[in-house]
């Protein structure tokens, strides 16, 4: 997992090295700074006690080089804050980018895998806690046990004699704090479920607002939400005075740690005459156990937030992992002679499972230029069937062919060029309604963008907006109607100019006059082109060359409107229900 | 949008933000700020108790070796295990102050959440049709989230640094007033790094914060349309368009980063600057034999007192540093404490209504009165001026007269509407979108105001009325299904809390859902999650008619749904409606014709006005808008 992320880091590795060597050489001078200090007052004792001769000098001597080590150490701290963030901002671009490239690759069964909104997390959330814990590796994880270890070496040089005692306060510390640990996270995590859970009582408020009120429940939501809230209060309180031990903890270390080093220094200093341990040490030594013993906490920290930073990595990685399973092949054909459609004893299953099969033995010939029709009701695989077709899906066994060459033989952007594609959850893009029609075609001229809005019966409705072309689009398209969304995808696909066009219930939310005009243009304008149109209306249909009937992921029947009528019962019972309207069938 | 990461009024937020804070737990502070000042005194205590020792103690002890006598540890002893004693008091004292602080910050955090939903739950249908639903939610959680660490974590630590702050300097004082003047010195050093560093790094970060908002838009609109973007190869596009705005934030972000991280190294070793400072000077004073002053009068400098000022020095530089560092955060949470705040003072939704509905009996006279059981039988109570009240059968009979209406008072959307619907009947709104339809189910349970005219119930002005009884006595099936999470069964009791299992039953066959739910692996048990995630479309639909069904109201609306679902369990679906319908006072807006032939009276709506108004063999015959919409020749929605 780290192997796979630390691949993103690419060009920032230099400050990602820099960073632990400039925090190293800080740290070092951060530790000596007490050290020498410790010498200029042992001298100033000693000129006290009239042992030594009083001399600027010296003093000059020692504070000259105290200063230059607090000033490069200044430096050096600063430079490592900025190699530290350039390295983790760095890190954080290229893991977005990395995974935005991904997604990219992703076939729409790799896309159905995650869901958006999951993407959406993984992609800020996560990518930012990442981004938080790979700073605090560089930084704080190498800069807290190297106090810690060259603190406890300079307490050891200063006096063996009285270092003994952070020998025994670090792992007492350590374990109490370790302890404190492992008995509190599994109350934590109770508390982010609960959280999620809260979150989840807010959102479903807020969404069924109008049910709240038409209902009158305020209350009682008011009690639901009182009581995850009052059950988040319990277990966070419980989890934080279990938690509220470690300050205490770590101050009674520390506090031990002093009266020690007071009482058994003032003796040795006494006992040795000087000679052991000096008085200027002392404060030396109380400042190293502060510095050991903080460093201790800043570590238990560090990993408290690294472990706790682990699940977003793995889902970082789980996408980065990810494989496309739809790739263009080498070697790949880019040219699509016509469009005709074949579909050779197809099998597809979701799962890839034998057993659960969403369409079975489907053999189906469609010539160039013909004009299908697909009926069936809800799971019978209607848009499985024609997702096939530009490998949106492939095959889970059988062959589907275009223009007489397996799918699987083209390369995919001209596969998909050519075979469009209006789905059935059709989006629009913040931008100007041309921007969105462009994406059918970048080079695609005004007056092709006219026609091919009056092919989709969309010219009109958009002449009578203010701004007309350049009138802009909402996210998620909010300012149109599904009726003009629909209809604006449409002319989004026909810009393509593609040997066949498939429209996956598209016009639905369209009224059956504009629907038939639709329909009628295109026979007229893109007599060429092969039309597949998936539809609960059979008024959509009724004209087509060819309808298919499926049911159960299984053609079921086929034909024209008359001979379907005659002959197929689903056909038939589809039919009479929308012509007599569903009323009467209650009573 | 203004600056959304910085608090515009913070005197006033912090004033509610205390008040929510102190005014609770009044008893509680008090034993929290004795141990505070008891757990810092301790804290300076042994830095200070660094002089003594060196100067009383271990001084005296050395010359009396010196002079080749026997040392005598008591009095060392002694002062050591008082020090212990002083120290453990304050380690005591900051286990309980922590301890109490939990107490106080997350029952803060629970009434504040609490008090936050309660309010919600006031607010008229207008504020959530004009806020999205992120928006809301991110009161709830990112400025909560903020919040609750300045209470939990920032709020205590800067109280036990300010009291560290101040006993410091004061022991200081007590030791050398020469020295003090160098921290002081120092100390105006630091602040002016705090200005530049931290205002630098709160800038970029506010800049940060809105590019990181667009991409995470960006994110989101692309990744939902991550299957158009496939079906049209626009994938290079969009990397290059992401590429783009990933730079743009990383820059920002990094600058940001840099100067935050800058803070704690400079701060630091200024602290180690001063800390070198005092030694020398300190030291060249001693050599000298210069005289320090301190609080207690002149003496002579000596290393007793530049140990025990290199100790305190670090106390007061290290909270200050501390508290600096936290400046962000404070602001950052401030910003997200008057969103919560402003939240909370939104306008309510006013109810001057004063007409009830109760239950009422048959008295041994037959007479009907007023009772608290619960009885089938409804009424108004109207209470009028002179003391009299009158009781209203409630029957469902319902009346617009003359109705204007109008989200905003500029732009109009209902022009003089009336309608006329006696107990049982049905009434359908037909037309093209945008012609109103659906603006009609919000006035007659008062989601909104209208502007002009009258709505009655049974004769009463539904002004009069109690908002939540008038809302009781009207049924609702949405456009858009809103499941909560539960059981099938709590779902559909949210129609009527002590509506029986059996209740239950009878209203889910009623509705046609039976069936559907009798095949699912739990049945009635069943749980939902996610708004009804597992189920489809139409059997989300069927669980809102039997909620509706279980509310068993005389006065129906019914917003059909749009979107569309397979034939066969849309005959389901119109199935359970026509049964519901009947014997209710019912509004039907109507996105298919179908539904709507049997209606008493069809109503056609365009732009707001009714344009014809008749049952359907009458609009056939008029050949008018209802006969061109019928016959596909313009679009319903």
């Amino acid at each position: 997992m780290i192997k796979k992320l630390a691949k993103s880091i690419r060009q920032y590795k230099k400050q990602t090295i820099l960073t632990p060597i400039s925090v190293a050489i800080e740290v070092v001078l951060e530790v000596l700074i007490p050290f020498i200090l410790a010498n200029l007052l042992n001298y100033l004792d000693a000129v006290n006690a009239g042992t030594s001769t009083a001399d600027m000098g010296v003093i000059l001597k020692y504070g000259g080089l105290l200063i230059l080590f607090a000033l490069v150490s200044l430096f050096f701290g600063a430079f490592s804050g900025v190699c530290a963030a350039r390295a983790s901002t760095g890190f954080a671009r290229n893991l977005r980018s990395d995974m935005y490239k991904k997604i990219q690759k992703f076939s729409f069964s790799n896309i159905d895998k995650f869901s958006t909104s999951s993407l959406v997390t993984r992609m800020t959330y996560d990518v930012n806690f990442t981004q938080n814990a790979f700073q605090m590796l560089i930084r704080i994880a190498v800069r807290a046990p190297m106090m810690l270890v060259f603190s406890l070496i300079m307490a050891f040089v200063i006096s063996p004699n009285i270092a003994w005692i952070f020998l025994i306060a670090i792992p007492v510390l350590l374990g109490g704090l370790l302890f404190i640990m492992f008995k509190v996270k599994p109350i934590f995590y109770k508390v982010f479920k609960k959280f999620d859970k809260l979150n989840e009582v807010v959102q479903e408020n807020v969404r069924g607002i109008r049910v709240v009120k038409a209902y009158v429940r305020e209350e009682y939501e008011k009690e639901k939400f009182k009581d995850v809230n009052e059950d988040i209060y319990k277990n966070i309180t419980k989890a934080q005075k279990i938690t509220a031990y470690n300050g205490p903890l770590m101050q009674l270390c520390l506090y031990t740690c002093v009266v020690l080093i007071c009482l058994v220094g003032s003796k040795l200093i006494v006992g040795s005459n000087s000679t052991l341990l000096q008085i200027g040490q002392l404060s030396t030594l109380i400042t190293y156990a502060i510095q050991i013993l903080s460093s201790l906490m800043m570590l238990s920290m560090v990993f408290v937030m690294i472990t706790m930073s682990r699940e977003s990595a793995r889902r970082i990685v789980e996408v980065l992992d990810e494989e496309p399973d739809i790739v263009s092949p080498e070697n790949a054909i880019t040219e699509i002679k016509d469009g005709s459609i074949e579909f050779i004893d197809v099998n597809f299953s979701y799962a890839k499972d034998i057993n659960k099969l969403c369409l079975s033995n489907v053999d189906l010939k469609i010539e160039s230029g013909q004009t299908i029709g697909i009926i069936g009701g809800t799971g019978s695989s209607k848009s499985t069937l024609v997702q096939l077709i530009p490998r949106l899906y492939d095959a889970t066994f059988g062959e589907v062919k275009v223009g007489g060459v397996n799918v699987k033989d083209y390369n995919l952007d001209v596969l998909r060029n050519q075979v469009a594609f209006v789905l059935q959850k059709n989006e629009l893009f913040s931008g100007t309604i041309k921007d969105n029609l462009r994406w059918g075609n970048e080079n695609a001229t005004d007056e092709e963008i006219v026609e091919a809005c009056k092919l989709a019966q969309a010219h009109e409705f958009i002449e009578s907006f203010p701004d007309k072309y350049d009138t802009r689009i909402e996210q998620g398209g909010t300012n149109v109607s599904g009726g003009q969304k629909q209809r604006l995808c449409i002319a989004r696909a026909l810009l393509k100019k593609p040997k066949i066009i498939i429209f996956d219930d598209s016009t639905s939310a369209v009224d059956t006059k504009t629907d038939s005009l639709i329909r009628k243009g295109m026979a007229e304008a893109i007599p060429g082109t092969t039309k597949i149109i998936i539809a609960q209306r059979i008024a959509s249909v009724k004209d087509a060359d060819n309808i298919i009937v499926l049911d159960g992921g299984k053609i079921v029947a086929q034909g024209k409107h008359k001979k379907l009528l005659d002959t197929c019962e689903i056909y038939q019972e589809v039919y009479y229900s929308q012509i007599k309207g569903g009323k009467n069938n209650g009573k | 949008m203004e600056n959304k990461h910085k608090a515009t009024n913070i005197k006033k937020t912090l004033s509610r933000l205390m008040q929510r804070i102190f005014l609770p737990h009044k008893a509680k502070w008090v034993v929290v700020v004795i141990c505070i000042i008891i757990s810092a005194l301790a804290g300076v205590g042994s830095s200070l108790f660094l002089k003594y020792l060196i100067n009383d103690c271990v001084t005296p002890l050395l010359e009396t070796v010196n002079l080749g006598l026997e040392p005598s540890y008591t009095k060392l002893i002694v002062s050591v295990l008082f020090i212990a004693g002083v120290l453990l008091l304050g380690t005591i004292a900051s286990f309980i102050y922590n301890r109490i602080m939990i107490l106080i910050a997350q029952g803060t955090l629970r009434n504040i959440r609490e008090e936050m939903f309660g309010k919600m739950q006031k607010l008229p249908i207008k504020y959530f049709d004009s806020h999205t639903h992120g928006e809301i939610m991110s009161y709830y959680t990112n400025d909560a989230d903020t919040l609750e660490q300045m209470i939990a974590q920032t709020l205590p630590n800067a109280l036990f640094s300010i009291f560290q702050i101040v006993f410091s300097f004061i022991s200081m004082l007590s030791v050398s007033i020469y020295l003090t003047l160098i921290v002081i010195g120092v100390l105006v050093l630091m602040m002016f790094v705090v200005k530049f560093v931290g205002g630098k790094s709160r800038k970029h970060f506010v800049i940060k914060q809105n590019s990181l908002a667009k991409v995470n838009g960006f994110i989101e609109e692309m990744v939902s349309g991550q299957k158009v973007v496939k079906v049209f190869c626009h994938e290079d596009k969009a990397q290059t368009g992401f590429d783009a705005i990933n730079d743009e934030m990383t820059k920002h972000s990094c600058i940001a980063t840099e100067y935050a991280n800058m803070f704690m190294p400079i701060m630091g070793n200024i602290g180690y600057l001063q800390y070198v400072l005092i030694a020398i000077i300190g030291g060249a004073c001693a050599i000298f034999g210069l005289p320090n002053l301190s609080l207690t009068g002149f003496s002579l400098f000596n290393i007793g007192v530049i140990s025990s000022f290199l100790l305190l020095s670090k106390s007061f530089t290290q909270p200050v540093t501390q508290v600096s560092s936290q400046i962000n955060n404070i602001v950052i949470a401030l910003a997200g404490a008057e969103r919560i705040f402003d939240f909370m003072e939104e306008e309510p939704e006013v109810d001057d209504g004063y007409v009830t509905l109760v239950n009422m009996k048959e008295d041994e006279n037959g007479e009907l009165v007023e009772t608290d059981e619960h009885t089938h039988i409804w009424a108004w109570k109207h209470p009028h001026k002179d003391g009299k009240v009158t009781y209203t059968e409630m029957r469902g009979d319902v009346v617009f007269e003359d109705v204007d209406f109008g989200y905003v008072p500029e732009k109009i959307v209902l022009h003089d509407v009336s309608v006329y619907a006696k107990p049982g009947q049905q009434i359908a709104f037909v037309g093209s979108t945008g012609a109103g339809k659906t603006t009609i189910t919000n006035l007659l349970n008062r989601f909104y105001d209208i502007a002009d005219g009258k709505i009655r119930y049974d004769g009463i002005n539904i002004n009069k009325i109690k908002k939540n009884d008038l809302r009781r006595a009207i049924g609702m099936v949405l456009q858009e299904t809103n499941l909560f999470t539960g059981t099938v069964k709590d779902n559909i009791r949210y129609g009527r809390l002590d509506a029986t299992d059996e209740d239950i039953y009878k209203a889910a066959k009623l509705a046609n859902a039976d069936d559907f739910i009798q095949r699912l692996p739990e049945k009635y048990d069943t749980m939902l999650t996610g708004d009804g995630a597992n189920l489809s479309q139409g059997q989300r639909q069927l669980l809102a008619i039997a909620r509706a069904a279980v509310a068993d109201t005389p006065v129906m609306i019914m917003d059909e749904a749009t979107s569309s679902i397979d034939t066969r369990t849309e005959k389901l679906v119109q199935k359970g409606t026509a049964l519901l319908m009947e014997g209710r006072t019912v509004f039907v807006i109507a996105h298919r014709l179908s539904t709507i032939q049997d209606a008493d009276v069809i109503m056609v709506l365009e732009k707001g006005v009714v344009i014809e108004k008749g049952n359907h063999e009458k609009l056939i015959s008029q050949k008018g808008k209802y006969y061109q919409l019928y016959t596909g020749k313009f679009e319903l929605d």
